[in-house]
C-alpha cells in the first residue's frame, strides 16, 4: 500500500522534474489561476466538480495541457488518481484519469479509468457580461466490478455528461476577486463511478447539481467551498452528497496546489468519512 | 435536501452580479495615489509592456510620451479623479490591431507587475483590473 503511493509520488515528481526543464512553448496566454485545479475523475475545475474553464493556460491557438495527483485520505479509505489533460485552444480539453480507491478497513481496492472531453461553447469566465458555459462527458470504465456488482451495481461504465456555467467577478464583495460555478450533470454512477453504474433501487439517469465558490485573497491564494449531490441507486447503502472546503496557491502558470478539507459522510455504509484531499498540478 | 444549498447560492450569485464601479466616488484615485501615483504607475506600466515580448510589437511606431499622458489621463479619470481624457476611444485606438485576448491578458498581467511594483492594495488593483476588464470588448478582435 504504502509502496504503491511512494511509486506513484516519485513517477509523479520525475514527470513534474521533466516538464519545469521543458523550456518552452509553455501555453501562457490567460491568467493566473484561471485554468483551475483538476477534479478527481480529471476534468479541470475544482476537487470534486468540473468547472466550465478548461485546463492549462492555452489561449485561442495555443496548445495546453496539464499532469496532476489527487489524494484524498478520509477515515476508512484513500483515493489516489493519477491524470493528464490537453487543452486545445481553449476550445477543447481532453481528460484522462485512472483512480485508486482502496479500502483499508476491509482491504483491497476500487479502480476506475475516466476519459474525459470538454468543450467551451460561450462566454468567457473574466470577460463580458455571461459567465462561462462548457458541456462535458466523463466517460468511465470500472475495472474491479466483482464487488460493485455484488452490491447491486447493473453496469460496470457509463457515461456523465454535464453542462457548466463559470464566472469570476474581477472586484467581487469585499473588493476581492470571486469565483462561482454551477454544474449541472446527468449520471448514473455510484460513488462517481467506483460502484459502478445503475443499481436496484434506480437505473435511470438522474439530473444532479453542483457548486463550487471561492474567493481569492490575492492573485495566488483562493479559499472557496464545494457541494456535489449525488445520485442514490444502491440499496445496500445510502449515498450522500459531498462538500469540503479549499484552499489553493497557485504560486505561477507552472504549478498549483489544492489542499481541502473534505467530509463525505457515508461511504458504502462507512460513517463519518472526513478527511483531507490534496491536488498537484502541472500545467504545461 | 439541496434546496437550500441552491437557493443561498443563487442569492450569493445575485449579490454579487454588482454595477460595474461607477465612479461616483475618488477613493480608487486616492488609492492609487492621486495624479502623481497615477502617472509614476503609469510609466512602469510602459516599461513592463517594453519588456514584454508577447505584445511590445503593437507600440513599435508608438508616441511613448503621449502614450503615458493619456494613460494617466484615462486612469485617472476613470478612478473618479479630477481628469478628463483628450484621446480617442477605445475601439477607435485599437481597430486594425487585431489584439488577441491573448495579448489583452498580457497586458492585464504587465498593469499587475506594476501595481505590485508599486505596492498598490490588492483591492485597489482588483478595481482597476475590472475598470479594465470591461473594456475588452472595446479592444480585442478589432
Amino acid at each position: 500500500m504504502y509502496g504503491k503511493d511512494f511509486a506513484m509520488v516519485r513517477v509523479f515528481f520525475l514527470i513534474m522534474l521533466a516538464v519545469s526543464v521543458v523550456p518552452a512553448a509553455h501555453a501562457e496566454g490567460r491568467l493566473l489561476a484561471t485554468g483551475g485545479a483538476t477534479t478527481i475523475e480529471g476534468s479541470a475545475g475544482g476537487g470534486i466538480v468540473p468547472w466550465a474553464t478548461l485546463s492549462s493556460y492555452a489561449a485561442e491557438g495555443e496548445w495546453g495541457g496539464t499532469v496532476q495527483l489527487n489524494y484524498a485520505d478520509v477515515e476508512d479509505y484513500q483515493l489516489d488518481v493519477v491524470g493528464a489533460t490537453l487543452n486545445y485552444g481553449n476550445r477543447l480539453e481532453l481528460s484522462y484519469a485512472r483512480q485508486d480507491f482502496s479500502l483499508s478497513r476491509l482491504g483491497g481496492s476500487l479502480k476506475q479509468d475516466i476519459y474525459g472531453v470538454k468543450v467551451r461553447v460561450a462566454g468567457d469566465v473574466i470577460y463580458g457580461e455571461l459567465p462561462q458555459f462548457s458541456i462535458g462527458m466523463q466517460h468511465k470504465r470500472n475495472q474491479t466490478f466483482a464487488l460493485p456488482q455484488a452490491v447491486g451495481a447493473r453496469s460496470d461504465s457509463g457515461t456523465d455528461y454535464y453542462l457548466a456555467a463559470t464566472k469570476a467577478w474581477l472586484d467581487g464583495p469585499f473588493h476581492r476577486t470571486w469565483l462561482a460555478n454551477i454544474t449541472l450533470r446527468a449520471t448514473k454512477a455510484n460513488e462517481t463511478g467506483l460502484l459502478g453504474f445503475g443499481g436496484d433501487l434506480n437505473n435511470d439517469y438522474e439530473l444532479m447539481t453542483e457548486a463550487s465558490v471561492g474567493m481569492f485573497l490575492n492573485r495566488h491564494w483562493i479559499v472557496g467551498v464545494e457541494y456535489r449531490q449525488k445520485p442514490n441507486n444502491l440499496g445496500f447503502a445510502a449515498e450522500q452528497d459531498w462538500h469540503d472546503v479549499f484552499v489553493g496557491w497557485f504560486p505561477n502558470k507552472r504549478f498549483a496546489v489544492v489542499g481541502a478539507y473534505t467530509n463525505l459522510k457515508t461511504i458504502a455504509g462507512a460513517p463519518e468519512q472526513k478527511g483531507f484531499y490534496i491536488n498537484l498540478q502541472v500545467s504545461l | 435536501m439541496f434546496r437550500p444549498v441552491i437557493m443561498s447560492l443563487a442569492l450569493l450569485l445575485g449579490s454579487m452580479v454588482m454595477p460595474a464601479q461607477a465612479a461616483s466616488d475618488d477613493s480608487l484615485y486616492q488609492a492609487l495615489g492621486q495624479q502623481q501615483g497615477i502617472s509614476a504607475l503609469m510609466e512602469t506600466f510602459i516599461l513592463e509592456i517594453a519588456d514584454d515580448e508577447r505584445i511590445v510589437h503593437h507600440f513599435e511606431k508608438t508616441d511613448i510620451e503621449r502614450l503615458h499622458r493619456m494613460l494617466t489621463e484615462q486612469i485617472c479619470e476613470l478612478s473618479g479623479g479630477p481628469c478628463s481624457y483628450s484621446g480617442d476611444d477605445m475601439v477607435t485606438v485599437h481597430t486594425g490591431m487585431n489584439v488577441t485576448t491573448a495579448e489583452f491578458n498580457a497586458l492585464v498581467e504587465d498593469l499587475i507587475a506594476a501595481m505590485e511594483q508599486h505596492e498598490i492594495a490588492v483591492s485597489a488593483q482588483n478595481r482597476l483590473l475590472a475598470i479594465l476588464a470591461a473594456m475588452h470588448k472595446e479592444v480585442v478582435n478589432l
